[in-house]
């Protein structure tokens, strides 16, 4: 009896002490656990995601075109062919409409680096693919830009030094001391009197990546055209897909 | 036998107690605790693993697998909090036809604990966020932004406590500053505050007042820029306190957890994993009350 109420004492005492005491972060240890197929899934989660997948499957799969090269945004020098081919994509596609509406012609298109989501492996194009370069509800607008603003827009792509996309009527080459070699519009110096029609996207036009020249376009004309689903429609119209890079904007 | 166990364990710290006095090394060995901390980034809707034939992460991520990965984790150590720093939404068909409900639902089936708002999650505005949040049954922390005035005001709080045993962990958020990234229309009246100065104010908060043992940063401010541009290792320099800072939105791969020196001299681990559910990012942290570790400070295995 007196042993059991001494042992009880001493331990309220070491409890107490204990508790008074808080515990102090003695070691730390970080790794990274790479997600592969070593790792069974749980069945009640695949079984939760299945109808869904199955569903936009069935949608998605369509095959649109062939890509015979794997394109990605990382260009050199600030040009890549999927960069090229997106910028290029939305003159072809939204021109038109623009000329129907306006009676007036775009006269290039700059979207941003950051918007392409993903890289186009070799291989069959389908409507999945528009979805992961492209997954935002981005629309496609029209912006009417004086000589001014154009300069802006030339001063920010040689600052920002961000392979942003431009179609093939925009050629922009400057050195490393950002000096420019050259920099014209359907191969014409940009004219002081002449405003210029450049097609973007509304993320970009809303403030997106800080592209300020935009926020005091002269006009803006909407063109109610999903840059994924211009894509989309830009692929149906292919057999095998033409890419290449070149020098429309370019860092020596 | 547990109460022999007991007797047993008291008899030795009696021992110790009448050899040294009342040493606190006495409860040293029993009084261990162990919290591990699970997180992802940037996983931007992906659901499903990658193809096989991936070109950049063949055969890799996926919800179901990471839901076998942290489920072992937390067998192994039942004391783990799952956090992930934001852009859950947008980057695969699951968002654009269903709008985050499934990635929430997921998250909830996998038990996260506690996100922060990546700019992505703005993608459908403050009312898209808001639509899916009866699907989350975890919390949402965002320290600098301001919800005032916005549907989201009473849903996000700066920082939540959670207690694992006897450790009280601090988890508080920050995001990047959405202008200039996210349409002014998805925002909305959301204001951003200044991460590093609302972040000093934070810690100072859950380390008197919630006497916090752990403190972490949920952040989407981005691993490191070039330029003066706020970032993770700008944060953890110049404030104290964090002993965790979580990163994303910069989708940076790194070879291990940096180590960085704060404000005062004291290590901060910084970590991110990368994007799209790619990897989980795993911390253990370890305690104890021997009286001896204070002199000894902590180590930091990466």
């Amino acid at each position: 009896m007196k042993i059991k109420h001494f042992v009880i004492i001493i331990t309220l005492l070491v409890a107490y002490n204990c508790s008074k005491e808080p515990q102090k972060l003695r070691q730390i240890e970080a790794k990274q656990i790479n997600i592969n197929d070593s790792l069974k899934e749980v069945t009640e989660i695949e079984e939760f995601i299945k109808p869904k997948r199955e569903y936009i499957k069935a949608d998605l799969e369509k095959i649109l075109c062939y890509n015979p090269t794997y394109l990605s945004k990382k260009g050199n020098n600030l040009n890549s062919a999927l960069g090229n081919l997106m910028a290029d994509i939305v003159y072809e596609q939204a021109n038109p409409i623009f000329n129907e509406r306006t009676g007036k012609n775009i006269d290039f298109v700059l979207l941003n680096y950051g918007g392409i989501r993903a890289t186009i492996p070799e291989g069959n194009i389908t409507t999945r693919t528009a979805f992961e370069v492209m997954p935002f509800e981005n629309t496609i607008l029209v912006a009417e830009l004086s000589y001014d603003q154009l300069k802006d827009l030339e001063s920010y792509l040689i600052e920002n030094e961000k392979a942003h996309p431009v179609s093939q009527q925009f050629h922009l080459e400057f050195r490393k001391d950002k000096s420019v070699k050259s920099f014209t519009i359907n191969k014409k110096t940009p004219q002081k009197n002449k405003t210029y029609y450049v097609a973007t996207s509304n993320f970009l036009l809303g403030g997106g990546d800080h592209m300020d020249f935009f926020k005091e376009a002269l006009s803006v004309t909407p063109v109610d055209y999903l840059l994924r689903k211009a894509m989309i429609d830009y692929f149906a119209k292919q057999d095998t897909l033409q890419t290449s890079t070149d020098k429309r904007l370019y860092i020596d | 036998m547990k109460r022999r166990d007991f007797i047993q364990k008291t008899a030795v710290g009696a021992t110790f107690a009448s050899l040294g006095g009342l040493s606190l090394a006495s409860c040293a060995p029993e009084k261990q605790s162990h919290i591990t901390i699970l997180h992802t980034n940037d996983v931007h809707s992906h659901i499903d693993p990658f193809p096989a034939d991936h070109p950049d992460f063949p055969n890799q991520g996926g919800v179901a697998r990471r839901a076998t990965l942290i489920e072992n984790i937390r067998q192994e150590n039942p004391n783990t909090i799952l956090l992930d720093a934001g852009d859950i939404f947008q980057g695969t068909p699951y968002f654009n036809y269903y709008g985050g409900e499934l990635e929430y639902k997921l998250m909830s089936m996998l038990r996260y604990d506690a996100v922060t708002l990546g700019n992505h999650d703005f993608d459908n505005g403050i009312e898209g966020i808001l639509a899916q949040l009866p699907n989350a049954n975890f919390d949402f922390v965002s320290a600098n932004y301001a919800f005032v005035n916005t549907p989201l005001e009473d849903y996000i709080k700066p920082y939540k406590i959670f207690v694992r045993g006897e450790i009280r962990i601090g988890v508080f958020g920050l995001g990047i500053e959405l202008e200039g990234l996210v349409e002014k229309k998805n925002y909305g009246e959301t204001v951003y505050i200044d991460p590093i100065e609302i972040a000093q104010d934070i810690t100072k908060e859950l380390k008197e007042k919630e006497n916090c043992d752990l403190v972490i940063c949920l952040s989407h401010l981005g691993y490191h820029y070039k330029g003066d541009k706020v970032s993770d290792l700008k944060l953890a320099a110049q404030t104290q306190d964090i002993d965790l800072i979580i990163g994303g939105h910069t989708h940076t791969f790194l070879d291990k957890p940096a180590v960085v020196k704060n404000k005062i001299n004291e290590d901060v681990l910084v970590n991110q994993v990368g994007c799209y559910g790619i990897n989980v990012g795993r911390v253990d942290f370890y305690f104890d009350k021997a009286s001896k570790v204070k002199s000894q400070g902590k180590s930091i295995l990466v």
